[in-house]
This record gives structure tokens, sequence and C-alpha cells, in this order.
């Protein structure tokens, strides 16, 4: 299951509403084994397109030393299908390389960059297999360790 | 002479849970033989049976992404940081 706390679920949606027709990615990053999304990172999409999202190399590396230092790691890889379901895709199935993160994704394909629901969904991707799990939103995270 | 290679969550079941391992090599393509030796089958997952780096494995040589000073033929030395991280990617195509 993803706990997830609504201001963290609001900013990925609006950032997935904000990119739409392109798609959005990004990071929630948290305290390493702790399985609590408490830092947003929204990225860029370098490769700027409806149908594929990659992180910049150089972001990736800066990302990724940030969060060593801070004994972080991505609890939450998001990013958005902006014509089709908020499911997997083969490729990103293939690309999957977190086997401990919360892959969510969020589907803008019914209003686009407008008002209105989307919808959003989480996933574990691990050796190619993916399994969809529940997705609780909570005000706030709590101060007890999940 | 020993250069420190930080291994990504996907590819520490090669490196028995470590997050860096030493490695030698003049080039990044003898570090990765040489880490071979030591890590059988990472090698596999770093590098196309083509001989290329994956299109999807990202490595650094001291911060700078390799594919932009000289890909495996990169040259190292002592005390070299080498970061190996997977892209972030996927898509609906």
């Amino acid at each position: 299951m993803l706990t997830i706390d609504q201001a963290t679920y609001d900013a990925i949606v609006a950032h997935a509403k904000r990119d739409h027709p392109d798609e959005c990615c990004g990071i929630v990053a948290g305290p390493e084994g702790s399985d609590r999304p408490e830092r947003f990172i929204e990225m860029i999409n370098a490769a700027g397109s409806p149908t594929f999202y990659e992180f910049d190399s150089t972001e990736l590396l800066a990302l990724y030393k940030e969060m060593w230092a801070n004994d972080e790691e991505p609890v939450i890889v998001y990013h958005s299908h902006t014509a089709t379901e908020a499911y997997p895709s083969r490729t990103d199935i293939g690309l999957a390389s977190e086997p401990n993160a919360h892959y969510v994704l969020v589907s803008t394909r019914e209003h686009g960059n407008n008002e209105g629901p989307v919808e959003f969904r989480s996933y574990r991707i691990i050796d190619g297999e993916v399994t969809e799990e529940e997705v609780t939103v909570v005000a706030q995270l709590s101060n007890e360790e999940s | 002479m020993a250069i420190e290679v930080r291994i990504p969550t996907i590819l520490r079941t090669y490196t028995g849970g470590e997050k860096a391992v030493p490695a030698e090599g003049a080039t990044l393509l003898a570090l990765i033989d040489d880490l071979e030796t030591r890590h059988t089958g990472i090698k596999g997952r770093l590098i196309e049976e083509s001989g290329e780096l994956r299109r999807f494995v990202n490595v650094y040589i001291n911060d700078e992404d390799v594919r932009f000073i000289g890909g495996l033929e990169a040259a190292l030395s002592d005390g070299d940081q080498v970061v190996v991280l997977p892209a972030v990617a996927g898509g609906a195509r």
C-alpha cells in the first residue's frame, strides 16, 4: 500500500496537468527504509514528449547525490500518461529500476490541463512483474514510522 | 590503484548488497571487465552484446556523464569516482 499526504498528492496531479500533453515526471524522496514519501521533487522531462519521459542525466546524478547525502531514497517515482490509462506500459516495466519504489502513474487523458479528476494509481514493478497497490491519501503523514 | 564504483540498488544483487565496490582499470571498459571478475553478470547489465554501453544505463566519472568523455574508452586514474545509475525513464510509447 502507498500512503501519501494530500499536499504531495495534489502536487503530483498539478504537475501532470501543467505539463499535459507532454508526460511529466518526478520523485518523492524519503528516509532510506522508511517508506515515507516526504520530499517532493519535480523533474524536467528531458524527452519533452507526450509518449516518453526521461530524467536528464546530469540532473539525475545531482538528485541521487543529494539523496545519498541525506540518507534518502526514491520512495515514489511518478510520471503521467496523457492519452492512455494510468497503467505501466511495456516501456515502463522494462525500464523500472527502483525495486523499492512505488511507481505512481497519473493519467490526464480525460481533462488534460483543466480541472477535473485524474486517474492516480500506484504499482510495484519488480523483475518485470507489476503489482497494483492501494493508495491511501492522508491529511498528513503520521509521526510514527510506518 | 583503486577506483570506487557506486552501485545502484538494482545491481547490488551482484555485489552482495554493497553500495560501493573497488575496482581497477585504465579505461571504463577495463574497469567493467575487472568488476566482472568478482561480480559475475554485472557486465551484461552495463554493456550490450554489441559492445556499446546500454542506452538506459548512465555512468559518471567524477560527475561527468561518460557519453561526453569517450564512453567506454574514457580514461580513469587512481582515486577517480565512478557512479552507475540506471536512467529514470519510461512512458506510454
